[in-house]
């Protein structure tokens, strides 16, 4: 932690947030909210004078409200950096009338209470997001009595009691008495796990931070009764199965089964009845505290950021990877990467190994000092332009300018531009072309798709980053849908042109399906609004010129969703099957005549 | 800026195309659900389809040599390579077509395998069906396809880390160690994030700090 703080290279940000992110690889602009600490940081050399005058005193939230704090504090005494900082909301202010102690006490003058936040703008080439983890609140866990029992603790709070800086210096007491406790139980897959709290999936540690909690247990108390409660013991990595084994020989009593409920006794000693499945047999335990292994969810900040950098997440909320398998620490946007539990629960040792391969990744990328970007854009065709400025209204980057005024055709920034195709799907002079997903291309795939039996056949456009990657997902897991969807697959949904749905209307679609990304979660910012804008324009067109508007259907499907994609599948099936021969006969014949 | 030169044949021209089609077993993933050789000879017969074959490992560097040799024996101008995902493998096939002296983009990938093979395991026919209809779909578009040029832009050599916990300090380390500059951003008033709250860590039973 302190060669961060001493790094020349490193420009460390605390107190700080990332609010907007603009660009793309090898050109990303970030804005930072930096949010005022009042004590200057390079000047407080955490001396405490300015604490021991504090007249406010408050839960320490470092050791979980255990132990308390003033309002000018340092986080924990190894903090980086080092530097006190005073909490405004607590702080009785610097009016001299009401306080301000620490402003007198202070010999450096670090205090400063006119300090603002900052807002900061850094340029970077790529972006590692390490956001962390938060762990999981077992308030809704009722029947554990987390919040009726003073000695029920979560796994962190009993780190906390027995951390040589924590608030009892590494002492192991009781909270309701302040005694040693003489048994202490731990009940596993708190949070993790269930169908019913908190998550689905396994959290990954806390098995093995158990262990490691017997096992300090029994090494300051060798007398100390150790329980754990659980479902399966996973000690899977390297030298886990050791530990393990080290905890039970020291005497820890490793019992099959989660409680059904615990009680309070007499001397706010607790009761729990578990139903062991190793035996079959109801038990009761008497012990003196219970420590409950909570499991672990992705930080609070994370959707916020997936929001602003347009990521994916999974089902359990955590950042999606762009392979699982090949490319576990690469987001799909290329040039922002992922390490730690941003991506997943995992312990400190994989989080490290993450962290040095993304840190890798970053270097791969930056370490020509230039980068080459896909071709992939739009392309005025001048001649055709009427310069009504829609290509630049519609585009999500501002990529493009038009001189309307002056009639001056379009100017796409092929730098800028990100290759949604939406100017494209939106010119209705056909002059702005996407390379690569040109008209022709995309109009040869339609045409070729219901050159026989149309009838037969589902057709279907998928944005590159979700939909068609959700059908790879569904893929992946063997999902089995109706052999009939074709899918065309476009960057974003904003390139799918009303032409290309007319077109495939008029060769005898029976169906046409648009997929995309989730609105906002838009690859391009948010061209996906004029997919749902044209979709909805095309709805009502459909209905004055007598087609079954539902014909033609939009759904979001994120690139985790293989299961939705499969469903919708299904439901496209059947919408086909409600097409009639007769129908598809007298909308070809509608549209002939327009 | 270009980094490529220009197809040597005639992309640009007026001149019919010269396509080849590689339909992939990806060993059994394929194969074991689409009849590979039906669609191949199948896509043999379309207009401007000059070979077409099925292969049993595309991706696999003999796939490659045997693809990459099609092109400059047969004068090759464009390729469908029918096999996994685009999202696994368009990298491979792109430095693959641009060795055998193509512009990267004159392909196309038909996905047989996430979209087809795997998803209608149990109806060889209609996958079949599907696989031939998807190659077809596949030699359509690369018909129309041009050469492209990658642009290369400037770089900020210099990274941002979102978050200070031993994720961000490990890799914010790392990068500045290779001689990098990162902005470490941390919300709280201290980096270290939930590990320096715990005390001994496993598997070393050592302090976390």
């Amino acid at each position: 932690m302190t060669d961060v703080g001493r790094h020349p290279r490193i420009k460390l940000l605390t107190l700080s947030e990332v609010v907007d992110v603009k660009g793309y690889v090898g050109n990303f602009k970030v804005k930072i909210i930096k949010k005022a600490r009042y004590v200057d940081e390079t000047s407080c050399t955490a001396c405490g004078d300015c604490a021991k005058v504090c007249p406010v005193l408050r839960p320490d939230e470092f050791n979980i409200g255990l132990g308390s704090r003033k309002a000018i504090y340092s986080p924990f005494p190894q903090a980086v950096p080092s530097s006190y900082l005073i909490n405004a909301k607590e702080c009785l202010g610097h009016n001299p009338a009401v306080c301000s102690k620490c402003v007198e006490v202070c010999a450096k003058g670090c205090i400063n209470f006119h300090m603002s936040d900052e807002e900061i703008i850094e340029e970077v080439g790529t972006i590692i997001v390490a956001t962390g983890l938060q762990p999981y609140d077992p308030t809704e866990m009722d029947e554990y009595g987390y919040t009726r029992f003073d000695n029920v603790l979560t796994s962190l709070e009993f780190e906390r009691l027995v951390n040589a800086s924590g608030p009892t210096k590494g002492s192991l007491i009781r909270p309701s008495d302040r005694e040693h406790p003489k048994s202490v139980g731990f009940i596993q897959c708190v949070g993790s796990r269930s169908a019913k709290n908190g998550a689905r999936y396994c959290s990954n540690i806390c098995c093995m931070n158990t262990i490691k909690s017997t096992l300090i247990l029994k090494e300051h108390y060798p007398d100390i009764e150790v329980k754990v409660f659980y479902i399966d013991i996973r000690a899977f990595g390297k030298g886990f199965e050791d530990l393990y084994t080290r905890s039970r020989r020291m005497g820890a009593q490793y019992i099959r089964g989660l409680p059904g409920s615990v009680e309070e006794m007499d001397q706010k000693s607790l009761r729990i009845a578990v139903e062991n499945s190793a035996t079959g047999k109801l038990e009761f335990h008497d012990l003196d505290m219970l420590v409950l292994a909570q499991g672990m969810k992705p930080a609070p900040s994370t959707q916020r950021l997936q929001e602003i950098m347009g990521l994916q997440l999974t089902s359990d909320g955590f950042y999606l990877e762009a392979h699982p398998k090949l490319q576990p620490v690469d987001a799909a946007t290329r040039g922002i990467f992922y390490a730690g539990c941003a991506e997943g629960p995992k312990d400190i040792k994989e989080s490290v190994t993450q962290a040095s391969a993304a840190a890798m990744r970053a270097i791969r990328l930056m370490h020509k000092g230039e980068i080459s970007t896909e071709p992939i854009t739009s392309v005025v065709i001048t001649e055709k332009c009427k310069a009504c400025g829609k290509c630049a209204e519609v585009c999500p980057y501002n990529a493009i300018t038009v001189d309307v005024k002056n009639k001056r055709p379009a100017v796409v920034n092929s730098a800028a531009c990100s290759g949604c195709g939406t100017c494209s799907a939106e010119c209705r002079f056909d002059a702005i072309s996407m390379n690569h997903f040109t008209d022709a291309q995309i109009m040869g795939q339609v045409d070729s798709m219901l050159d026989i039996a149309p009838a037969e056949k589902i057709l279907a456009f998928a944005c590159n980053w979700c939909s068609y990657a959700g059908a790879d997902y569904a893929g992946v897991s063997r999902l089995q849908y109706p052999a009939n969807v074709h899918l065309i697959r476009v960057m974003c949904s904003g390139r799918v042109d009303e032409k290309f749905i007319w077109e495939g209307f008029r060769q005898g679609a029976p169906v046409v399906l648009v997929s995309g990304c989730h609105i906002g979660d838009c690859h391009y910012i948010d061209a996906n609004h004029w997919t749902e804008k044209r979709v909805a324009r095309i709805h009502k067109k459909m209905e004055k010129i007598g087609l079954r508007p539902e014909r033609l259907q939009l759904e979001w499907i994120s690139a985790a969703e293989g299961i939705l994609f499969a469903e919708t599948m299904k439901k496209m099936e059947i919408l086909r099957r409600s097409v009639t021969a007769e129908e598809i006969a007298e909308t070809q014949n509608i549209l002939s005549k327009l | 800026m270009s980094k490529f030169t220009p197809a040597k044949t005639s992309a640009l021209g007026d001149a019919e195309p010269r396509i080849g089609v590689y339909v992939c077993h990806c060993g059994l993933n394929i194969a074991q659900s689409v009849d590979c050789q039906r669609v191949a000879e199948g896509a043999a017969d379309t207009e401007g389809v000059v070979i077409s074959k099925d292969i049993v490992y595309a991706c696999s560097e003999p796939g490659q040599q045997q693809i990459k040799q099609d092109i400059l024996d047969n004068e090759l101008d464009r390729v469908v390579i029918a096999s996994c995902s685009p999202r696994l493998h368009e990298a491979t096939f792109k430095k693959m077509v641009e060795s055998a002296g193509l512009n990267p983009y004159m392909f196309d990938m038909a996905n047989l395998r996430e979209q087809c093979s795997w998803v209608h395991m149990n109806d060889r026919e209609n996958a079949t069906l599907k696989a031939e209809t998807l190659v077809n779909m596949s030699i359509a578009r690369v018909r129309h396809l041009e050469p492209l040029t990658e642009e290369i832009l400037p770089l900020t050599a210099k990274t941002l880390v979102i978050g200070g916990g031993i994720a961000g300090i490990q890799a914010a380390l790392d990068l500045a160690d290779t001689g990098y500059d990162v902005i470490l951003v941390e919300k709280n008033a201290s980096i270290g994030g939930v590990m320096a709250q715990i005390d001994k860590t496993f598997p070393t039973m050592d302090c976390a700090i």
